[in-house]
This record gives structure tokens, sequence and C-alpha cells, in this order.
């Protein structure tokens, strides 16, 4: 087996909230990603999925637990060194394209700037490297030389993206990417996003809440509930077999565009208080098949089926 | 159905000021809803289905709209010549309704109580400590647990999906014959989401009001609506019931739509798309306002403005081409 462009190991990150309270955003976090492949990474608001994501590319340190990319452990106390070696091959997609492009510089700087602060790189290269990056998003050359306020919401995503794709990156983090478009606008970022990675062989951690979008563009799927993993699997044995009973009561919740579908009743409750948090699974208090245990030992991660792992006492 | 509706909205048309000139932002809206009923609205950013919402009880600044054609007919009066006194008597009374996000639409430094007991205090006349007996009445009918104790607390005190339910208390405080819905659960977790629909159908049956619920997701409006007018750029382009409209969508921006929702149920590759992007509000398009990224467009689209015409029994759509395929 190839080496996985990333692994994480026990992640956790803490957030010092005020003087002795902390709040555990992410508790014991393990998975990686094969070169070429998507990831997808699906949890409600405060499962600790973006977190995740920020400490995999290096945006914040982790608490504990150890980040391997490319082979380079990025956590620890040499890892701001092994950052600076493999940073350039790992980028990462925004939610919001408004926030995260600045409204004063031309969309050809915007998509140059890695190109310039990597190092020199001769006029009519980046010139043409420009051209070549507006063409691979879809975008016409003339929006070289406009800015981004005279683009549509889905066009600065296609903007951000190309800036993300400048460094000819192996690995890109994209999270929410198409969570603020319109459907008809998410659908063409889909499709982006699945021919840049077909033509490029990109790994991709794709962060969502969406979970029919997550099918769409992933290979493999984990789901998180209040900071822990609670299943992984191939994205095919997710969709049609999910194990974790959060996983079956998040499916059951998305409603279908299908009018004579009666959708289980809603589970009751709501995600537990991450400041404190109860020892046990964090899903126990809502769960049809909560057992004693379950509130006093979180279940670990374990294969349930080949490539199939659920964090569950009671399957 | 031979009683009147309980409201009939037509050909509605709202204009707003801007630097430029007057924006038509929704033109020639007209439905009709019936005592108890449910109506879903859904359209992307732009198409003016709260723009449609916030009309209803002209929600919208007087001094930068205006309505130059149209009738709201609601319980047999035209609103939209109604005096504001008596209009404010149908505004929470009659009419309710809730928005996308609580957290703006609640007073940050009022208790639960004191919200509630302003909806009861203004419409039916309640004292300080009978408003506060009807509020936790309320609370526990929106199925807020410990409702005793939770009425004295503040909004930043309690969760998204709480905090919508509160929402939905004041909504529905002096039992309203209609209740609009914009964007409910919009801000919500997919499985707050289901709670909160699953709060609204309860709430209807007990009730018996009728509700429009509007919305971008159209997963949302299949659970939901049992009408569904789909909007487009400002317009009405088809409206049926949710079962003819999800089994057999005739505009083709409905069918576009519904086909670029990535599928929960099988693996893709890649996603069936709409060309080219939301139309800018303040852009004139001739013809037919989907014209330019309709794949199936006929030179006279771009030219005539398609009018709803009936494609099949209790089914409307803005578009000539399709409606005369299905002839």
């Amino acid at each position: 087996m190839t080496a996985p462009v990333v692994a994480v190991q026990n992640l956790v990150k803490d957030f010092a909230t005020a003087p002795g309270r902390v709040l555990r955003a992410v508790n014991g976090v393990t998975f990686e990603i094969a070169p070429g492949e998507t990831l997808g990474l699906v949890g409600e608001s405060g499962s600790g999925k973006s977190t995740t994501g920020r400490m995999l590319a290096g945006l914040i340190p982790a608490t504990t637990g150890t980040v391997t990319l490319f082979g380079q452990t990025i956590t620890g106390p040499h890892g701001p060194a092994h950052l600076a070696a493999v940073r350039h091959r790992m980028q990462f997609v925004f939610q919001d394209p408004n926030g995260s492009l600045n409204p004063r510089m031309r969309v050809r700087d915007a998509i140059a700037e890695p190109l310039d602060i990597k190092g020199h790189i001769a006029r009519p290269d980046r010139t043409a490297r420009i051209a070549e990056l507006l063409d691979m998003v879809g975008l016409p050359q003339a929006a070289a030389d406009r800015y981004p306020h005279e683009f549509s919401g889905g066009q600065r995503q296609r903007i951000g993206i190309a800036r993300a794709l400048a460094l000819q990156p192996d690995f890109i983090v994209a999270d929410e990417p198409v969570s603020a478009l319109d459907v008809s606008m998410q659908a063409q970022i889909v499709n982006l996003l699945l021919d840049l990675q077909q033509n490029l062989g990109i790994a991709i951690l794709f962060i969502a809440h969406d979970l029919a979008v997550v099918r769409s563009m992933s290979h493999n799927v984990a789901v998180m509930y209040a900071g822990a993993l609670v299943e992984i699997a191939p994205r095919a044995a997710l969709y049609a077999a999910p194990q974790h009973p959060y996983t079956r009561a998040l499916l059951d919740a998305v409603p279908r565009p299908d009018p004579n579908r009666t959708r289980p009743r809603a589970l009751a409750g709501e995600v537990p208080s991450m400041l404190n948090r109860p020892p046990g699974c964090p899903f126990a208090a809502r769960c049809p098949l909560a057992m004693p245990q379950c509130h006093d030992t979180q279940p670990p991660l374990r294969e349930i089926a080949p490539a199939h792992q659920a964090a569950c006492h009671a399957i | 159905m031979t009683a009147e509706p309980l409201l009939s909205v037509d050909n509605l048309t709202v204009q707003f000021r801007t630097d430029t000139g007057w924006l038509t932002a929704i033109e020639d809206v007209g439905f009709s809803l019936g005592a108890g009923e449910t109506l879903g609205i859904v359209g992307e950013s732009g198409s003016g289905k709260s723009v449609t919402a916030l009309s209803l009880l002209r929600l919208h600044a007087t001094a930068t709209t205006r309505i130059p054609t149209g009738t709201i007919t609601f319980a047999g009066q035209n609103l939209l010549r109604l005096p504001s006194r008596a209009l404010r008597r149908i505004r929470g009374g009659e009419i309710a309704m809730i928005f996308q996000d609580p957290m703006s639409s609640l007073n940050p430094v009022l208790t639960i109580a004191d919200q509630i007991g302003e909806t009861l205090a203004l419409h039916q006349g309640l004292d300080r400590a009978a408003a506060r007996r009807r509020a936790i009445e309320l609370l526990d009918l929106v199925r807020i647990a410990d409702a005793a104790h939770r009425v004295d607390a503040y909004p930043h005190q309690l969760s998204g999906g709480q905090r919508q339910r509160v929402m939905i208390a004041i909504a529905i405080a002096c039992r309203p014959k209609l209740l609009i819905a914009d964007e409910p659960t919009t801000a919500l977790d997919v499985t707050i989401q289901a709670q909160i629909l699953d709060l609204l159908r309860d709430l209807q049956a007990e009730l018996g009001m009728s509700v429009i619920l509007i919305s971008h997701d159209l997963g949302v409006i299949a659970e939901f609506a049992r009408r569904v007018l789909v909007m487009y750029a400002g317009r009405v382009v088809e409206a049926a019931p949710a079962t003819t409209l999800f089994r057999r969508p005739m505009h083709p921006y409905t069918s576009g739509l519904m086909q670029a929702i990535p599928p929960l149920d099988a693996d893709v590759h890649r996603l069936p798309t709409i060309q080219g992007s939301i139309p800018d509000p303040a852009r004139r398009i001739p013809g037919c306002r989907f014209s330019p990224r309709c794949a199936e467009a006929q030179p006279t689209c771009r030219i005539t403005a398609p009018s709803l015409v009936p494609v099949g029994p209790d089914h409307l759509a803005r578009c000539p081409p399709r409606a005369g395929a299905a002839r």
C-alpha cells in the first residue's frame, strides 16, 4: 500500500474558555487519507470537523496526538520546521469566498499570490500560469483583471479553488466549500472538484454538513459527533449500511426530495455541552441503543467489517 | 374547493427603490391557500420567495417600496388597502411569522416570558401574571423541557433549536389562522431541523392553521408542503401539488434544480447542472427570465415573457414550449 498523504493519530484539541474551564473540541481522532482520495468528514455544528481540518492543515496546533503530512510529523517540537517543508504541497479552500479573497486584489494577483510568496517567478511564466489556472476552474480569461465583488458566489469559489491549485498541491483541505452556494451553483462546483481530482490526482479532505454532497464527493466518509469520530467507511458501505446509531439517525433526518417518503420521527435531545464533558459515549444520552456501560466508558473505534470502523458498544 | 380560500394573492408586483431606479423584486405572483392547507415556496437566492412572504404582512419599508399591482385577500379583506391599525391586529394575531435566524428575531435583553408576554399583552390584553402562565403553557406546547424555569431564561442561554421553538411559541400564542415560516430550519443542524419540522407538523394538526413554508431546500419542501410554488428571478415558474411536481416537473428550471441535488441514495460521478449563474436582480432579462440558462430555449423565449399556463390537472408552468409538448 502506498504511504498515506496524511495520517492523524489520536488527535485532541482543547480550548481554554476561561481559567480552569476547558472545552474539548476534538477528542482522539484517528484516520488517514491515501493519495488521490477524498475523505468526506461530516458532522453537525460543534462536532469538531472544522477544528480537525485546521489542525491537519497546521493552521492551529494540536493539544495532543500527531498529524503526519507527506511523511513529516507536523505536530510536536519539530512540527513547525517539518510543516514549512511540506506546506506548499497542501492548500485550503474555505467556505466563504467573500471572506477569503482580498476585495482590493485583482483576480490575477489573488490567484498568483501563492506563486509570489513561494519565490521568484518570471513574469511570462506567472501570466501563463494564471491563464492556465483560470482555464482549469472554468473562468474566462477576462476574469484576471477584475475584482472579487464583480463575481457571483459560485464564481468566487472558482477563484478560491484556482488559488488553491496555483502551487500544484497534492492535498487540499476544503472546509464547507459549497455550503454557501445555491443548489444550481453547488452542483457546478462539486463537478469542478470531481474533475480536478480525477485529472490532477489530488487528495482531498472534504468537510461538510450536507450528507448528500459528501456522498457525491468522497471515496471514504468519516462521521463526527461531539468531537469524536463515531464511524468511518467506504462511502457505499456508510450510506447503504450505516452501523453507528448516530449515523443512522443523521441519515434518517435528512429530508429527501420525495413527497411520498415518511421520515422517521426526529431523534430527541441536542448535542451535549463540550464543556466538562461526561465520561462515556458522547451520543449515549440520545441513543436508542444505550446500555449502562455507554454512560461510563467511551467506546473505541473498532473494525466491524473490512475498512469499516465504528465506535459503539452496542454493535 | 368551493369555500372561499383563507388567503389569495393575485398579480402581486413589488418594487424597491435603488440608486438606479425602481427594481422589480417580484412580478405577477399569484396563489391561494385554503384553511388548514400547507403551501411551500421554493427558490434560490433572489427568486423573490422571501419578498413575497414579507409582502403578505406589508413588512417592507414603505419609503423604498411600492406595490404597483396586486391584491392580497385574507379572510375577505384586502391587506394592501387595510389601514395600519387594522393591519397591526392581524400581524402576530391572525397571521404570524417565523424567520430563519431566531437569534436576531429575539430581543437579547428580555427574558422569554417577557417576549411571549408582549404578544399576549398586545393582542389579548393579558396582565403580567396571566401572560407568564400562558407563556409556560406555550413553551410546553413547543416541547421545551422544564418550561417553568426556562421561561425566565434569556435567548443566549438557549440553543439554536430551543430559540426557534421560542419563536414558534410566540407565533402560535394568539392561535393564528396562518403561519408564515421563512426558512425556519435553514440555520439549524439536520437532526434539529427534523425536530422543528415534526413540531410544526404536530402544531398544525393541533391548531388547524394554514402554513406557508419558504425554503431553498427541495427536501424540506417535499416533506412538508402539500402544494408547491417554484420561484425564479421574481416570478412563479411552476405551481402544482407536491406529489405531481416531484413526479413530473414541467418547467426546465424545476427539473434542472431537482437533478442538481446530489442523491443521498446513489453514487454519482457527476451531477447534472444548470448552466450559468443566478441573474443579478438589477439586470432586466427580456422574455423568459430563465431563457439565458435554459438548454431548451427557443428564439421566442428570449423575446416574449411567458405567462403561467396549465400543463396538467391543477398544474401550472411558465413555459410555453413545454406546455405545448404536454398537450
